[in-house]
């Protein structure tokens, strides 16, 4: 385990980014394969390119085309019209409420109750409470969605809460699963100087664990915010009040009035879109390297 | 050293001095740090994950419409869930679907890997480009996807005379699946990619020197070097992707609604159908068998991956 923690982010470092600039001399670029991959880069580019069309152009200009026209003159106003049909700030909000309460919860709850596992392993408790988290690794949402939505309703959180309490639920095995791994490849010697040195049990944590579980701490963090964003089934189901929904709900709530202008709805699936691409395309190398330590395991 | 603080051990040795201590030791072994650490996580889990689980494994067992009185009738649910065709064939579409976006996921992810790592001009940047479609929302790219199979291929179609395309597949009953498996393998393969690079920088430059001054040819030197030592990397892929396939709902609803009729209706789909027509129950039970599924697979997985001596 601790041989897998230390191999992945290098590895995750030479699949990364950080190769800039022209390649080194003496090595033949291969400009056959070069001109084969550009080609099936176009399968991913121009979905792309066709929704930002679509997103700039007036129901007159799309008329009866295909969409791929250049959109010209630009019509930014398709944006606005999104922004107000479907109150885009309410429902980022609702997408950020929910993402943020998930990353946090899911980094805290996880690695609190990791470490607690990995350092009582003597404990026949703490191994029977370790495998019985794991059994989430075998329940999908399908299969307790009904019990579940009549049980958030019943208790007052069928709302952005309770579905973000429900993805740091879902996800509880899979992090700890993550932590507990790391955890194991820290030596406890380190904590036990700190003990002597006066700390409590939270404080060895907070000062001397957490700080050393940065790196799976991203991970499970990347994890939490891609799911928690692009989430559909969860908030779809749990969230009564159609006010509170998510980006992506909001959509699909949006689908009957969008079809008497594609164009308002394509801007609209762009916002919906960027907060997810911007945050990828900033931090790229944190998150491919976070994504391959996570899958590795 | 005396004014140690009490380290676990020390705190368990220190309760069973006292009567009450020996009882409290063997409920509480440990500092009571560390049960504050654990014991809420598993108090949250059990009522959100596991309750709910057993409460709906019960009601399967029921005739209960959601609401109101219920009583036991056995496993009807389960022989009129086997016999009803709209469930039968929401197994054989999701099913079906998994199976073949796994296997297109897979292989597409590994072409690509190899090129991606290959020594090709802007690596950086198509890197980039082919990792996008993973931050996406699976339903808003099938919205996208919606209107350019729909609309915009048959309109080309048309223009160049190809008939296949004229009219769109997601109409067609027989086809539309093959119009899901493509957009949930756009969604899924950018993940599968990572993988499988991260699997080919850990073969060492030296393994591939040696097969070249035997003479291996690039094809034999995939063949017997690169593939063999990816295998790991495959197995994940093929879990991973297997079963995020099998609880497929957002592209489906996405690009066709479960239509034309009910030729895409995921099983998720048909298990949400329980909130109406009184199938609560019903679906219930629906959801047991999927969850007996899941649980085959995944168990299945599993040893295969214990055999071939990888790590979860």
């Amino acid at each position: 385990m601790a041989a897998q923690v230390t191999v992945a982010p290098t590895a995750a470092q030479q699949v990364g980014i950080q190769r800039r600039g022209p390649m080194r001399e003496g090595i033949r670029v291969n400009w056959g394969l070069t001109i084969v991959v550009a080609i099936v880069s176009l399968v991913i580019l121009v979905p792309l390119y066709f929704a930002i069309a679509m997103a700039l152009k007036s129901p007159a200009q799309t008329g009866t085309g295909t969409g791929f026209t250049f959109p010209w003159p630009i019509q930014w106003g398709n944006f606005r019209a999104a922004w107000d049909l479907t109150d885009f700030p309410m429902a980022f909000s609702m997408s950020l409420l929910v993402t943020v309460i998930a990353v946090a919860g899911e980094i805290l709850v996880s690695s609190v109750a990791a470490w607690s596992i990995v350092r009582n392993w003597g404990h026949w408790q703490f191994k029977a409470t370790f495998v019985y988290l794991m059994l989430a690794l075998f329940i999908p949402f399908p299969v307790v969605a009904l019990p579940q939505v009549k049980l958030t309703a019943a208790i007052g959180l069928d709302n952005p809460f309770g579905v973000a309490i429900l993805h740091i639920m879902f996800q509880l095995a899979f992090n700890v699963l993550l932590f507990s791994a790391y955890i194991r490849g820290i030596p406890a010697e380190l904590e036990e100087s700190a003990r002597i040195d006066g700390c409590t049990t939270f404080q060895v944590f907070r000062r001397i664990v957490l700080p050393l579980l940065a790196p799976m701490a991203a991970t499970v963090g990347i994890f939490a915010f891609l799911q928690s964003w692009n989430d559909f089934m969860m908030p779809q189901l749990i969230t009564a009040n159609p006010k509170w929904q998510t980006l992506p709900v909001i959509q699909y709530l949006f689908q009957d009035q969008f079809t008497t202008n594609f164009n308002v709805a394509f801007a609209s699936y762009l916002m919906a879109l960027l907060p997810t691409l911007v945050v990828f395309l900033i931090a790229q190398r944190w998150v491919v390297s976070g994504i391959m330590r996570g899958s590795i395991k | 050293m005396a004014a140690t603080a009490l380290s676990s051990r020390q705190a368990a040795d220190r309760a069973r001095r006292s009567p009450l201590g020996v009882v409290k030791s063997l409920l509480f072994p440990v500092a009571p740090a560390y049960l504050l650490m654990i014991i809420p996580a598993i108090l949250l889990f059990t009522f959100f994950i596991i309750y709910p689980a057993v409460q709906g494994a019960i009601w399967s067992f029921t005739n209960y419409v959601g609401y109101g009185t219920s009583k036991f009738i056995g496993l009807a649910n389960y022989k009129a869930a086997f016999a009803d065709p709209t469930i039968r064939d929401s197994y054989g579409f999701t099913l079906l679907f998994a199976v073949t976006a796994c296997i297109v996921t897979n292989v597409v992810a590994m072409s690509l890997a190899l090129a991606l790592n290959a020594r090709i001009k802007w690596r950086t940047g198509f890197r980039t480009i082919f990792f996008m479609p993973m931050v996406l929302s699976g339903l808003i790219v099938s919205y996208i996807f919606t209107f350019i199979i729909g609309t915009s291929v048959p309109i080309i179609a048309g223009a160049l005379h190809f008939a296949p395309l004229e009219s769109s597949i997601l109409a067609n009953e027989h086809l539309a699946w093959l119009g899901i498996v493509f957009v949930a393998s756009w969604v899924a393969i950018p993940g599968a990619i990572i993988i499988f690079l991260a699997g080919l920088v850990s073969i060492p430059s030296e393994v591939y020197e040696a097969a070249s001054i035997d003479g291996a040819n690039a094809w034999q030197a995939f063949q017997k070097v690169t593939f063999p030592l990816l295998f790991p990397f495959f197995m994940i892929n093929t879990i991973l992707s297997f079963k995020a396939f099998l609880n497929v709902y957002d592209i489906t609803v996405g690009l066709t609604g479960g239509g034309p009729g009910t030729a895409t209706t995921s099983v998720a789909q048909t298990i949400f159908n329980g909130f109406f027509n009184g199938d609560y129950a019903y679906q219930m039970a629906n959801a047991m068998i999927f969850f007996v599924i899941t649980l085959f697979f995944a168990v299945f997985q599993l040893s295969m991956m214990r055999r071939r001596g990888g790590s979860l």
